[in-house]
């Protein structure tokens, strides 16, 4: 046990390093788009527009808070490795010692998890600011750290299993993207057909908008989506068990 | 002799095509194994393989004794490997890159400190331990490859085309420090396409062409084979011949016999090259 975290943190170390370098470029990139689609969103469009009784902000602020632990996760953990495993060529150092798949998987998800909430801490600063009502429960520190490990496990599945640049930028454009736009962040899929519903339930954004939103306005904590989230965490680590066993074909 | 890499009819086949096909090969612990043969000749699937990057389709390899499908941790604990390509994270410090390897093979704090300065000073390198490693020179570049690879004190050090890409006298002292390697007791594996590097460091090479070992000998035995003199003949001012003599006496006495439409002889040493060119009718470097 103490060999397996010792090589998460032998994984991690490399990272932190990197982050401890580039940190305030990270947290700029990082931060700089939800801040847009809050002011475009938050006080442009949904000036006078209200939610369940909520104003707009302080409707959009969780989802933007979920968009912004997706993209910091994602981007963290998958970009670097992808780079490193593709244009580096420098992953086959990992590979070549012996530490075992599951902390290296578990290492690489880690530098993701930290930039994730490097990126959402400071908007969620940002947000308390904005909307004081927002509230930070342990259960929405719960939902976040959550949501950063499963995004962050979707990142080096796709760091792994893409064979270029191409293939990073054509699962962004085809998967994030929409996810982006149409999980509830930016409004309430109670007003969407139970179709449309079904289809954007599939997305773990969808999960992580919802329950962040809820544990931040006080509302019944949607339990079956925290679910469905910790399900899709699971699905995308154990693809990432797989995708490195695959790596010596 | 104690054998310190052994592989049987090894195969490794991508999309139906073979990299290699039925290596039969036993590199000696404490000698410098060179792997000879131009791009695609499957050098570096044949490392790939030993190393435990990547499956073989069919055969056998082990390394120290362990076998590299059934038992790579244990091989990964004995090999250092230097890809051809740079490695390293260019965004950390020699330092932190050195570092970086000593804590994936478990090396304690104090002696991770130990170790890193003891190799920074093996290859002269303590001034630039804190540089970015993007901001060195390729040579010096390739030297922070060779040493971090050596962290966990490596049996076998495999090196793939070790200085390609590099100028001469850079090439040189790469040359000087994969000897002081040797004579300290690693073994190592290299795979090139310069002859001159096979001849140089080489105890014994083995000549690799379309994925199978043509040749595998000491660099002497293998020209003592052919014939130790060459003459280069120019016919018709268009096809270059070549014929290979035992020794020089026999060569010039085959010069002097020969019709005068022969133009530009050239009589010299015999080298791999030959070897290489006898066996395929190919240059190592594709012409």
């Amino acid at each position: 046990m103490v060999s397996v975290l010792g090589d998460i943190y032998s994984v991690l170390w490399v990272d932190l390093r990197f982050l401890r370098r580039h940190w305030l470029r990270t947290l700029a990139t990082s931060i700089v788009s939800p801040i847009l689609y809050l002011v475009a969103f938050g006080f442009g469009l949904g000036r006078g527009i209200s939610f369940g009784g909520y104003g707009y902000l302080d409707f959009v602020i969780p989802g933007i808070i979920a968009l912004t632990a997706m993209t910091g996760s994602f981007n963290g953990a998958g970009m670097k490795l992808h780079v490193d495993r593709i244009f580096y060529k420098c992953f086959d150092e990992y590979l070549l010692s012996p530490i075992s798949m599951f902390s290296l998987a578990v290492g690489k998800t880690l530098i993701g998890v930290v930039r994730g909430l490097l990126a959402s801490v400071a908007l969620l600063a940002v947000g308390i600011a904005l909307s004081p009502t927002l509230i930070v429960s342990p259960l929405f520190v719960l939902v976040l750290v959550t949501s950063c490990f499963v995004f962050s496990f979707l990142g080096v599945l796709v760091g792994l299993w893409a064979k270029s640049h191409q293939d990073m930028g054509t699962f962004s454009t085809l998967v994030i993207l929409p996810m982006t736009f149409l999980s509830g962040t930016f409004f309430s899929l109670s007003q969407l057909p139970d179709p449309v519903k079904a289809v954007l339930y599939v997305l773990p954004l969808t999960h992580s908008s919802e329950s962040l939103r809820a544990a931040a306005l006080g509302q019944p904590f949607p339990w079956l989506s925290f679910f469905a989230l910790v399900g899709f965490g699971l699905v995308f680590f154990l693809g990432c068990l797989l995708a490195l066993k695959r790596s010596n074909v | 002799m104690e054998e310190m890499i052994q592989t049987e009819r090894l195969t490794k086949i991508y999309e139906g095509i073979s990299a290699i096909q039925d290596l039969a090969l036993t590199v000696h612990a404490g000698e410098i194994f060179g792997f000879l043969g131009p791009n695609g000749a499957g050098k570096t699937t044949t490392i790939r393989v030993l190393t435990t990057l990547t499956k073989p389709t069919s055969g056998k390899a082990s390394v120290n004794d362990f076998d590299v499908v059934k038992e790579p941790d244990k091989v990964k604990k004995v090999i250092g490997v230097v890809q051809q390509h740079l490695s390293l994270d260019r965004d950390l410090t020699v330092r932190e890159n050195m570092e970086f390897r000593a804590r994936l093979h478990h090396l304690g704090a104090s002696e991770r400190k130990r170790r890193i300065d003891e190799l920074l000073d093996y290859v002269g390198l303590t001034e630039n331990a804190n540089r970015i490693v993007e901001k060195l020179s390729g040579g010096m570049q390739k030297r922070v490859s060779i040493v971090s690879s050596l962290m966990h004190r490596p049996k076998v050090l495999f090196l793939d085309e070790p200085t390609v890409g590099l100028d001469a006298q850079t090439r040189r002292r790469l040359w000087e420090l994969i000897r002081r390697l040797n004579l300290d007791g690693t073994t190592i594996f290299l795979t090139t396409h310069y002859i001159e590097e096979a001849e140089a460091l080489c105890q014994r090479v083995g000549i690799l062409h379309q994925g199978c070992l043509i040749a595998l000998g000491a660099p002497l035995e293998l020209r003592q084979k052919l014939g130790l003199v060459t003459v280069e003949t120019l016919v018709n001012n268009k096809e270059t011949r070549y014929q290979y003599f035992a020794d020089r006496a026999a060569a010039t006495s085959y010069v002097q016999k020969l019709p005068s439409e022969v133009k530009t002889i050239i009589i010299r040493d015999s080298n791999l090259e030959d070897v290489f060119v006898e066996q395929t009718g190919q240059k190592v470097d594709g012409d």
